[in-house]
């Protein structure tokens, strides 16, 4: 996609399908050839890492859905029967579940990452727009299939999220809870909800490999940034794709899927809720309504607010600030690796994130550690700091940074590399 | 039947668990699990088969009286019975039997009729349904306990605490509810379940002491096998799936080193 082609066709069929269809000569620029910056360290292999997950998750799920049984009545003896009498059946539900958490610990390294060597900003904003659609595709795909084991987190979770909707009649009367009870199909979550969840948790993975699609495309057309942030100046700057990147890659590909399946076989509900293990019963709410750990940090910033429409306001824009992100960094510097302010702000975003995913993990009237502060003081600064981050420090570190000296190439770095 | 209560008194005196000076007066917060250990802890742990035994027999005869266990088949026991001690038990249960030659489901006096089961059978529910269940036990469901190690915070250590967890005093200005029983390892502290063991409540036939702490530790072995019956088999393909990765990655890592060698 990016440079002249070097593919040469090396059989009279070759020739007579690259005339026709050139799937060998895409296959072979794209993933053969492509040159790659020489430097790209182990944070660069969470894509390859995400790719696997995503296809682990398709091929785990389709086989599921064979056993699967979309109905209010049935779907949690169905995945107990997948657990206890479908061969591997547990297998395949273990893969896919603790599957979406690492899932998104890939996808969270990938975006933390992105951040912190600035590959957000030019010419890469679509590159980075495209990964914020993913990952809002990739929060509503796992929402939807939390869903379906019908447990009491599944059915009180569900009926938290989409009740978030009806928030909007806070602007209108009746608009919010018409939009929940169309979403419901019905008056409450229920076998409708159940049926349609189904329905678009099967749909959504392919509308994300299809994302995905462009986001590759849009990252071979700039080609990869790297963690000196520096354009690629000539081939001495870069290596094939194959074999360089593809070993790389597998190695950390290798390494994850270890501590994958490390979960999997010997841990296989650390990340889930006791509660899932109950079916969902409508007149029994559960003490603490607790969303899977990866949406955490978004359900502090929510409760934070003490406002329901002002709530569910803060959450979507926390996440609608993603777009703006290559805008909002006026830095002309993309690797924190040279701007010393902003590789401190970063780390302190970091852990910002963390205590928000920890408040957002303990009951709504929590106090923080052994202290009496309530822990919804601590979320409340930990959100006005997610938000100040993006739309105050980004903007307002560009201008006053003093960044360090860049080095000349990637080849030939002035700068020590010992960092 | 005199000496139980002694027998109770007893067992308090020797059991270092917990004191009434060490419960908190609050129990908003339940008390924290006991530290049990268990054989089938650790990536190699499996179900001690002598403890399931047990367990199934304690369950048989204590709790499912009044708790349903509907996902385990009678062919499921043959994880720790033969095949003919399954088919047996399996025959000593009543199944609901389809109709007969005259269509009928019920005996002249209105009762449903009945069949001996086979393997292919499930346990069958001491109670017909949720209201006669809730109508049996003052209001209260007992839960099924095919899941309940997995269902509850703590699992295997939460549900022998509950079921070792009584027998204590409460703290004072603690009131406990009519109709309910002390427990500080439950929420609240108040729960419906009277205490569901007492020393002898079974006699094991392998000459076992029945102690409640015995009866508990393999109740709840076996209760912890219905919730995961599949977790032997899961540990020991996960010990090939281990192995297997840690060589791929380790060949991987040779390739790594040696493709990139000349390119640094």
């Amino acid at each position: 996609m990016s440079g002249p082609s070097t593919y040469v066709p090396k059989s009279g069929f070759a020739r007579w399908m690259d005339s026709r269809l050139p799937l060998a000569r895409f296959a072979h620029d794209t993933m053969l050839t492509f040159p790659t910056p020489r430097n790209l360290n182990i944070w660069y292999a969470f894509g390859a890492i995400l790719t696997t997950m995503l296809m682990i998750q398709i091929v785990t799920g389709i086989v599921l859905a064979m056993h699967y049984v979309a109905n209010a009545d049935m779907a949690f003896d169905s995945v107990e029967n997948i657990m206890r009498v479908i061969n591997y059946g547990w297998l395949m539900r273990y893969l896919h579940a603790n599957g979406a958490s690492f899932f998104f610990i890939a996808v969270y390294v990938h975006m933390f990452r992105g951040l912190y060597y600035g590959s957000y900003k030019t010419p890469r904003e679509v590159l980075w727009i495209l990964g914020v659609i993913l990952y809002l595709l990739m929060m509503a795909t796992a929402f939807f299939g939390y869903v379906l084991p019908w447990g009491q987190m599944s059915f009180w979770g569900a009926t938290v999220i989409t009740n978030f909707f009806s928030a909007l009649d806070q602007i209108t009367p009746h608009w919010g809870s018409a939009v929940a009870t169309w979403l419901w199909g019905g008056y409450a979550v229920g076998d409708p909800t159940l049926n349609r969840f189904f329905s678009l948790h099967y749909l959504l993975p392919f509308v994300i490999a299809g994302v995905v699609g462009l986001h590759v495309w849009a990252l071979h057309v700039p080609g990869n940034n790297n963690p000196l942030g520096i354009d690629v100046k000539g081939p001495q700057d870069t290596v094939p794709f194959h074999p360089y990147y593809t070993v790389k890659d597998a190695f950390y590909v290798a390494l994850f899927i270890l501590i994958y399946l490390g979960f999997v076989f010997y841990a296989p509900n650390f990340f889930g809720n006791p509660d899932n293990y109950t079916p969902a019963n409508p007149v029994v709410t559960p003490p603490d309504i607790v969303p899977e750990w990866y949406l955490l940090p978004y359900y502090a910033m929510l409760r934070s607010v003490p406002q329901k429409l002002l709530g569910v306001l803060v959450m979507a824009g926390s996440l609608i600030t993603l777009v703006f992100v290559p805008w909002l960094d006026t830095s002309k510097v993309r690797s924190s690796r040279f701007r010393p302010m902003m590789k401190q702000f970063f780390w302190i975003f970091v852990v910002d994130c963390l205590i928000l995913g920890y408040c957002g993990s303990q009951s709504a009237d929590a106090m923080l550690l052994s202290t009496s502060i309530p822990l919804v003081w601590v979320a409340r600064i930990g959100t006005l700091f997610y938000f100040a981050f993006f739309w105050l420090i980004m903007p307002l570190l560009g201008l006053i940074e003093t960044p360090k000296p860049l080095p000349a190439s990637i080849a030939q770095p002035v700068l020590s590399p010992a960092e | 039947m005199k000496a139980l209560p002694l027998a109770a008194l007893a067992l308090l005196a020797v059991v270092p668990a917990v004191r009434a000076a060490d419960i908190p007066v609050d129990l908003s917060e339940p008390l924290p699990p006991k530290a049990v250990t268990w054989s089938f802890e650790g990536p190699f742990g499996t179900y001690d088969r002598a403890a399931w035994q047990r367990g199934f027999q304690v369950y048989k005869e204590v709790c499912s009286a009044c708790h349903s266990l509907n996902r385990i088949a009678f062919h499921d026991l043959t994880f720790g019975f033969s095949e003919a001690q399954a088919k047996a038990l399996a025959a000593a249960a009543k199944v609901p039997a389809d109709p007969n030659d005259k269509g009928e489901t019920t005996d002249d006096k209105g009762e449903r009729l009945t069949r001996p089961g086979i393997l292919a059978d499930h346990f069958q529910p001491p109670f017909a349904n949720e209201e006669a269940a809730r109508a049996n036990n003052g209001g209260a469901l007992p839960p099924d306990l095919s899941l309940i190690v997995k269902a509850r915070e703590g699992g295997a250590a939460y549900v022998y605490s509950i079921l070792t967890g009584f027998h204590l005093t409460p703290p004072k200005g603690f009131a406990v509810q009519d109709g309910k029983y002390f427990n500080p390892y439950f929420a609240g502290g108040n729960i419906s379940m009277p205490p569901p063991l007492a020393e002898g409540s079974v006699t094991y036939a392998d000459g076992t002491t029945a102690s409640i702490d015995q009866e508990a530790h393999d109740v709840v072995t076996f209760l912890s096998w219905a919730a995961e019956p599949k977790m032997e088999e899961r540990k020991h393909i996960g010990l090939g799936a281990m192995v297997f990765m840690l060589l791929i990655s380790g060949l991987l890592f040779l390739s790594y080193r040696r493709v990139w060698k000349d390119a640094h």
